[in-house]
């Protein structure tokens, strides 16, 4: 530094950093790590392949507009909540938390944006898995010689970007109630693949878990969301299970990351 | 100007940090020195509000860091040069802190530049980074922000000869333009070449402080043979024992 002017010359006072800088910030944090990157790739990757199969290996019958966009939306629902976990355990586990930190020392903003970026994210790629799942109709039934079906009615379509929503805010709360990658994506699968065949069997033999479990089952609550149309005692059962499964340990998890020390 | 004022941290069965005082001022580089487990790195997380302190106050001109609405633009910091995201490249590290601060993207380049990181090395990722690399990117963060108070926890380990030299005159010249540097070590040899004034911590307590020319004055003759080397262990020996 050869320049002849004091450090920190210019006027002081700065602004406050807005939450949009903080946002967009974290929205580019999620892609620009090897692992953000080739999880990105590989949604895109998984989307086309899952597009194709519909294509090649469903019946003339079941080539219908929801069958690709069910299969175009899988990889989406499996990727993203990994995404999201990774967006808060990896500034604890990389400890790249000590440099935000320092330049966002309010941590709940950090979380805030954190949020705001996978939700961004989710509500993003739903349309261009709808848009993709379209041109993949288009096409798989031009190759079949049979006239396209389009079943997902505009209800439907928001009710996916919404389950998509919630999947990406449950790794979300997962990532920051346990602040570990691989605790918090065990936790998800846990959640998303042990959790729902545990619910089967113990509706099919428990009474009294036939009858709390709209209200205690987010999954439950989520697939009625993608089913279509919902019922006001529905969406009851959804504030319900959302309170239990996202609210609850969020606020637990806000108040440790607020107090943790940074190392 | 810092001003740490009667700063404790308590952990359950012990206090790694006891009623610390001292100041940092402009124009000056304060050289914050004691043995490993002194308290040193608590201090500076507490500073930046990484920690929370358990009573005490510490304050960059007067406001308390976490008050500052953008922190990077007046407060330089480089508490650890391995707590970057490995999977980032270097220069994408910067971009982020850029974005923070909301800076123009030619500070980027312009950082790379002043820390000698070529095209080529900031384009790896930082799992790929010796650690005198990471210490020079962690260095390229803290003076993104052009910021007038620098706090470096250790910023010469991992660094050749050549680079002890060049950070020793960036930070010479950082304090000589009126900047204020509090610069962390354990390597008595850096500081006594570079501070201005003292602070030495032992066991989590203040046991000298002030200009670096009159604690080595004051030491007498037993500090003259081994200069700020004795005098360090005689403080922080009788401290211990």
């Amino acid at each position: 530094m050869t320049v002849d002017v004091a450090p920190g010359a210019t006027p002081s006072g700065y602004p406050p950093i807005p939450m949009r800088r903080i946002v967009t910030t974290e929205v580019r944090k999620l892609f620009d790590t090897r692992s953000g990157f080739w999880l990105g790739a590989g949604v895109g990757l998984l989307a086309l392949l899952a597009t194709a199969a519909v294509a090649a290996l469903s019946s003339d019958a079941g080539m219908t507009y929801r069958a690709f966009t069910t299969a175009v939306d899988y990889p989406l629902t499996v990727v993203l909540p990994v995404v999201a976990i990774l967006s808060v355990t990896s500034e604890w586990s990389q400890r790249s938390g000590l440099t935000t930190f320092t330049l966002v020392p309010r941590r709940g903003r950090v979380v805030a944006a954190t949020a705001g970026a996978c939700v961004g994210v989710a509500v993003v790629t739903a349309p261009l898995a709808l848009a993709v799942g379209a041109l993949g109709n288009l096409a798989g039934t031009s190759l079949a010689g049979i006239a396209p079906v389009w079943d997902v009615t505009a209800t439907s379509m928001l009710t996916i970007v919404l389950s998509n929503v919630l999947g990406v805010l449950v790794g979300f709360v997962l990532g920051v109630l346990l602040r570990s990658s691989v605790g918090a994506v065990v936790a998800y699968f846990v959640y998303a693949l042990v959790l729902p065949a545990l619910a089967v069997v113990l509706a099919g033999s428990q009474a009294w878990f036939r009858t709390v479990q709209p209200w205690v089952d987010l999954r439950y609550a989520q697939g009625t969301l993608v089913d279509g149309t919902l019922t006001a005692a529905q969406w009851e059962h959804l504030a319900a299970s959302v309170a239990l499964w996202l609210l609850a340990p969020l606020a637990v998890g806000l108040v440790a990351v607020v107090r943790a020390e940074v190392k | 100007m810092i001003a740490v004022e009667g700063l404790t941290r308590r952990y359950v069965g012990f206090t790694a940090v006891d009623d610390v005082s001292f100041t940092a001022r402009p124009g000056r580089v304060t050289g914050f020195l004691g043995p490993n487990g002194a308290g040193k790195s608590t201090t500076l997380r507490i500073l930046v509000g990484l920690s929370a302190a358990t009573s005490g106050t510490a304050t960059v001109d007067g406001r308390r860091y976490v008050d500052l609405p953008d922190p990077g633009r007046e407060v330089g910091v480089l508490l650890d040069p391995s707590a970057q995201h490995v999977g980032r490249t270097g220069r994408e590290t910067l971009t982020i802190a850029q974005r923070f601060m909301g800076l123009p993207r030619s500070r980027v380049e312009e950082m790379l530049a002043l820390v000698g990181l070529t095209a080529q090395e900031s384009s790896r990722r930082v799992r790929d980074y010796s650690l005198g690399m990471r210490q020079r990117l962690g260095i390229a963060t803290a003076l993104l922000g052009d910021p007038a108070v620098l706090v470096l926890d250790e910023p010469a380990n991992g660094l050749d000869p050549a680079g002890i030299r060049w950070m020793r005159g960036l930070l010479r010249d950082f304090a000589d333009r009126g900047g204020t540097v509090l610069l962390s070590s354990h390597l008595i040899h850096e500081i006594e070449v570079v501070a201005d004034d003292l602070v030495v911590l032992a066991g989590g307590r203040v046991v000298a402080r002030g200009p670096k020319a009159d604690l080595l004055a004051a030491a007498g003759p037993a500090a003259d043979g081994g200069g700020l080397e004795q005098l360090f262990l005689d403080l922080t020996e009788g401290a211990l024992t």
